[in-house]
């Protein structure tokens, strides 16, 4: 299967400060990859790229065959922005109808997105008068509404409570098993479980890209966080050594 | 183009609205009030309400759009929803007809409300026909609203969007010649008035109204109001690039 997202020597520099210094990495197709590392380190900027609404320096990054932000890609990538990006002012569902109009979608769609992110009770509330992690799944429903072939969601779960976040990610592993690629970011080391691959990013660096499995094993470490933290400290460069199925090598 | 997005986006900014009463309170009936109090203002100016009264009517709507949507498009800005709408197959043009067709909605009612009371109460005499100046106030309306989406490219805050108003609409206002006539200003200034479009847009407002028609002079007016709004809509369309810093 080739790569969903392929990224090359991508640079982007925001406000003077390098960002990304050249990264390349590959996003298998019909997986849950998570993309993971502190927070400052590079991975909405990546999002960004991906998505096609950042300024690149330079590289290139190719999504399901196109160059990034490209027309006919418009329709097939679903995008969920870290601060939730729907009108405060408009009920859930308005938000969504609008949504669906811009995409083509038709009203039952809109019924089903609600189900999905369990927000039918809150459906005729405006944005604005609900939670934080309701706010989060009105933006999410957003972003599946057009059954796009590739969903890139930018931390989907902060904020939520842990039955809701086991929920979503089922929602996610479901979408998955039916074929749709997914890029997910976080920056807490225990939803990489759910993942199939991991993208372990530090100061815009990709520190390793590996399954959860090959990292435990590579690292020797009892969990995934503190596999991190002995990736962070072996710094980059490391990650060459026959870490299994994916090579995404850093430069 | 997309009719169906257009549409889309013209009932989200009016469901908007809708949602927020006190803002179409103010819009209907700050220009009631103004336009009322400028009567007892000119009280015993002998003819001053009467030359400038019919003019404000098509003058109101221009400040007003400016205003909103200045602030309505900085939101979309800040607020990450266009940074997200730009992901999805969705044209500039379609954003920006969207919100041209639900602003002049709303200040087709906001133009007739406030002529009914200009005309019908408070004795504003039009020499020419009240219809013409309501088509007028919607297109001083779209003036305002598409020099408004473009100034807005150019506030970072709320705060500073607020601020373009006085930057952008106050000088034009002071030169538009409703004050004071143009050809009583420093030359310099009168040189400066042509070169602004709310110059034109009152010119055709005060045709209308003192002279009774529009005229040839009325129609070059007009061309220049709508050329203007064009073109502004074309700036704003350069300000709304789909990849950001």
């Amino acid at each position: 299967m080739p790569a969903a997202i392929e990224v090359r020597d991508l640079t982007v520099r925001r406000g003077g400060k390098l960002v990304l210094p050249g990264i390349s990495l590959e996003i298998e197709a019909g997986a849950v990859t998570g993309l993971l590392g502190p927070s400052g380190t590079g991975k909405t900027t990546l999002i960004r790229s991906i998505v096609g609404v950042q300024i690149v320096e330079s590289g290139t990054v190719t999504v399901l065959g196109q160059p990034a932000g490209s027309p006919p890609l418009r329709s097939r990538v679903g995008y969920l922005t870290q601060a939730p990006s729907v009108y405060a002012d408009l009920t859930v569902r308005e938000n969504l109808l609008y949504f669906a109009r811009i995409l083509g979608v038709d009203d039952q769609r809109v019924d089903e997105v609600i189900e999905t992110v369990r927000l039918t009770q809150q459906a005729d509330r405006r944005v604005q008068d609900q939670s934080g992690g309701q706010r989060t799944r009105a933006s999410l429903a957003t972003a599946l509404l057009g059954e796009p072939e590739l969903m890139v969601l930018d931390e989907p779960t902060i904020g939520l409570d842990p039955v809701l976040r086991a929920e979503l990610w089922k929602t996610f592993r479901g979408l998955a098993s039916s074929g749709t690629t997914l890029l997910v970011s976080s920056h807490v080391m225990d939803e990489a479980v759910n993942c199939d691959q991991l993208i372990l990013m530090r100061e815009g660096d990709l520190l390793a890209a590996a399954s959860p499995e090959s990292l435990m094993e590579r690292t020797r470490a009892p969990d995934l966080e503190r596999a991190f933290l002995q990736l962070i400290e072996e710094g980059p460069g490391r990650n060459e050594d026959g870490s299994g199925s994916d090579e995404g090598a850093s430069s | 183009m997309n009719p169906r997005i257009v549409l889309a986006t013209a009932a989200r900014v009016m469901r908007q609205l809708r949602h927020d009463p006190r803002t179409i309170a103010m819009i209907i009936v700050v220009p009631v009030v103004l336009i009322t109090l400028l009567k007892y203002v000119l009280w015993d100016q002998e003819g001053s309400f009467e030359r400038v009264g019919g003019p404000m009517v098509g003058i109101f709507p221009l400040i007003l759009m400016f205003l909103v949507t200045s602030i309505t498009m900085l939101r979309e800005r800040t607020t990450g929803t266009l940074e997200r709408l730009m992901t999805l197959p969705l044209a500039k043009l379609d954003l920006l007809l969207g919100y041209g067709i639900a602003f002049a909605v709303v200040a087709a009612v906001q133009a007739i409300v406030v002529s009914a009371v200009a005309f019908g109460l408070l004795g504003v005499d039009a020499e020419g026909s009240t219809v013409l100046v309501v088509l007028l106030a919607i297109a001083n309306a779209l003036l305002g609203m598409s020099l408004g989406l473009f100034a807005s490219a150019f506030a970072r805050t709320e705060f500073q969007a607020v601020q373009f108003m006085p930057m952008f609409v106050l000088p034009q206002l002071l030169l538009c010649g409703l004050f004071v006539p143009r050809d009583q200003m420093a030359p310099a200034l009168e040189e400066v008035s042509y070169a602004l479009p709310m110059t034109y847009a009152y010119d055709a407002l005060e045709r209308v109204t003192l002279d009774g028609s529009l005229g040839a002079g009325g129609a070059v007016d007009v061309v220049v109001t709508l050329g203007a709004t064009v073109l502004a809509l074309m700036l704003a369309a350069t300000t709304l690039p789909r990849r950001t810093p």
